[in-house]
């Protein structure tokens, strides 16, 4: 069975951001780094092939060169394979699901999707869910535990005022991984060394058949917001500072 | 003038709050405003329903939340009556639903958690990097979907009218199952849903000191969150992390306590519209970020401060 991993590669999460050409990030001195819960989904991907050696983990991105960064560090983490979209261009989000979705269309015996339940850059959330859909498949987000038997896919996902919920479904189909899923595995240093050797499959868009890449969403600034101005220190002995807080929440500012 | 459609969101048997919001934005920009409502019982919220011209109720034999067959039933909604913009607020829900709408349909757009959108231009503003930085896009396409930022817009005072009101039966398309769900213990606000937050760090030293915080929350009718710290250390649930692998969050008033402001914690939480600080290291980043800080010991203070709100609310 193929199981595919979605792999973004994001600035790490200290990463001070500046902007460049008031429409992209600068992206020198950034440290690059795999979007946080993709992590979880990709470790729950490698628990599977433990089980079961049929499993085929292939890490799937979409970005420009330096995403290959993100994919070697899934093979040093025991991925099979790595397999690579390369795209500079500034496309549509539903343009960019479809790659990613037709290139998992690729190969046949995909019995799973396995995503992070968000991507922590740009958070138009909702990548995921748009690749379920143009795959056609069912898909479970925010998942906190995962089973699968048969081909029956149970999972626990956190919902509303933590609450928790169970789900059902057949594969083929997709989970979202949240934090609470597993603890990733750090990668061997025989990983690190086997992942070097592993050779990246790349796609182009022309590898995928018919996608358009009209756009029609642009991005006409990105911007840091305004500072706030700086806060105040309350002064004095505890009773009194605790006074003067709750005086100045209640009268002042009006937020109680 | 052209057809938007505002998905009427209910939580626990009443309008999810910030739909107020999302229809007063709608109404500033004239045109027909539509309300999708998903209700056996549309009796109940008929007198809340100001600002809309035409209300669509949707009624069937399975109207348990179920994203599949919410989303199946409002794409075909847009098509029927040929929308040119769908909205909601940012919820749970909606981070369900948007993106499935968005999957079914063709020629459509989907920007989410915007903090503005200007029907003159069509450009929505939404945050970006965990809000470190904000994104203009323009958005041109036939349909656009857009989701607001909770807490964000203002609410106007609308008209009850006398919206036209047509029916429609929810879609039968479902194509996971929901077999359990497990409510949470927890009897405190949803950090998401709350006005004010009081959240506790590692400061906290112990599980069983966010008892402190709880007390406190219920005086002010507050939600508590957590830093990571504290989940990782297991004295809170990672349903209350905020930050950015946690829930961005956007209350009126935030109080951090025993937190050092780390730009992880930061993040998910510093459009709130006031922060308190209380944290016994003057050094503490949180301060530089904080509306109002008191250095100080939090078992000292914390207490203190909820006799001085008993007093006083
Ligand atoms: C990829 C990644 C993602 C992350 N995501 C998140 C996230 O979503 N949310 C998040 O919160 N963090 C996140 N972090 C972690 C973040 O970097 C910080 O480590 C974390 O926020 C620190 O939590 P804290 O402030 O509770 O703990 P600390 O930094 O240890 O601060 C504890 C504070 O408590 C104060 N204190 C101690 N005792 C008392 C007392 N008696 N009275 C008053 N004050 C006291 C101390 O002075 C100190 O300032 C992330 C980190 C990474 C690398």
């Amino acid at each position: 069975m193929n199981v595919f991993v979605l792999i973004k590669q994001v600035p790490d999460t200290e990463a001070m951001l500046s902007v460049r050409n008031g429409t992209s990030i600068n992206e020198e001195s950034i440290k690059w780094i795999i979007s946080p819960y993709d992590e979880y989904a990709l470790e729950e991907a490698l628990k599977l092939k433990e089980k079961d050696a049929d499993v085929v983990v292939n890490a799937l991105t979409l970005g420009p060169v330096r995403a290959e960064g993100a994919l070697r560090s899934a093979l040093a983490m025991g991925a099979d394979n790595g397999i690579h979209i390369e795209c500079n261009e500034d496309l549509d989000i539903e343009t960019r699901a479809r790659m990613l979705a037709e290139t998992i269309k690729k190969e046949s015996d995909t019995g799973l999707v396995f995503i992070g339940k968000q991507a922590i850059d740009d958070d138009s959330n909702q990548t995921h869910i748009l690749v379920a859909e143009y795959l056609d498949m069912p898909i479970t987000t925010n998942i906190i535990s995962f089973k699968l038997e048969g081909d029956k896919v149970t999972c626990e996902r956190e919902i509303e005022d933590g609450d928790i919920e169970t789900v059902e479904m057949n594969t083929p189909c997709v989970v979202t991984a949240s934090k609470v899923l597993n603890t990733p595995r750090y990668a061997s240093l025989m990983g690190i060394m086997k992942a070097k050797k592993i050779e990246l499959t790349k796609i182009t868009l022309s590898d995928l058949g018919n996608i358009s890449t009209e756009k029609k969403t642009f991005t006409k600034r990105l911007f840091a917001p305004p500072e706030k101005a700086p806060g105040r220190l309350l002064e004095g002995e505890p009773e009194e500072m605790v006074k003067e807080l709750v005086k100045i929440l209640k009268d002042e500012v009006k937020v109680l | 003038m052209s057809n938007l459609g505002i998905y009427i969101e209910i939580k626990k048997g009443k309008i999810q709050k910030n739909v107020k919001e999302v229809v007063s934005l709608a109404k500033s920009s004239g045109n027909t405003i539509f309300g999708v409502i998903f209700t056996n019982e549309f009796q109940n919220f008929k007198d809340e329903l100001n600002g809309f011209d035409k209300i669509i109720n949707v009624k069937g034999n399975d109207m348990v939340f179920h994203p599949d067959s919410f989303s199946e039933t409002i794409a075909e909604i847009i098509k029927e009556h040929e929308m040119e913009y769908f909205m909601g607020s940012y919820s749970f829900k909606a981070k369900e639903i948007f993106p499935r709408i968005a999957g079914k349909l063709n020629e459509c757009s989907l920007v989410n958690d915007c903090v503005n959108y200007n029907f003159g231009t069509g450009i929505a503003t939404k945050p970006v990097y965990s809000g470190k930085l904000l994104k203009e896009i323009e958005i041109k396409n036939k349909l656009k979907l857009i989701t607001l930022r909770s807490n964000v817009f203002p609410v106007e005072d609308l008209d009850a009218g006398s919206p036209e009101l047509t029916e429609k039966t929810i879609s039968d398309k479902i194509r996971s199952k929901v077999i359990n769900v497990k409510k949470s213990e927890s009897k405190s606000i949803d950090i998401m849903d709350a006005d004010i937050i009081v959240s506790g760090g590692r400061g906290m030293k112990e599980k069983e000191n966010f008892q402190i915080l709880k007390d406190l929350a219920s005086i002010l009718n507050a939600g508590v969150g957590a830093s990571r710290a504290a989940v990782d250390s297991e004295f809170a649930s990672y349903n209350m992390q905020v930050g950015q692998t946690g829930k961005v969050v956007n209350p009126k008033l935030y109080f951090a306590i025993g937190i050092s402001g780390a730009i992880q914690h930061f993040v998910g939480m510093k459009t709130s519209k006031i922060i308190v600080a209380i944290n016994k290291d003057s050094e503490a980043p949180i301060f530089k970020k904080a509306d109002y800080g008191i250095i100080g010991d939090l078992f000292k203070i914390v207490p203190m401060l909820k006799d001085e709100l008993e007093k006083v609310l």
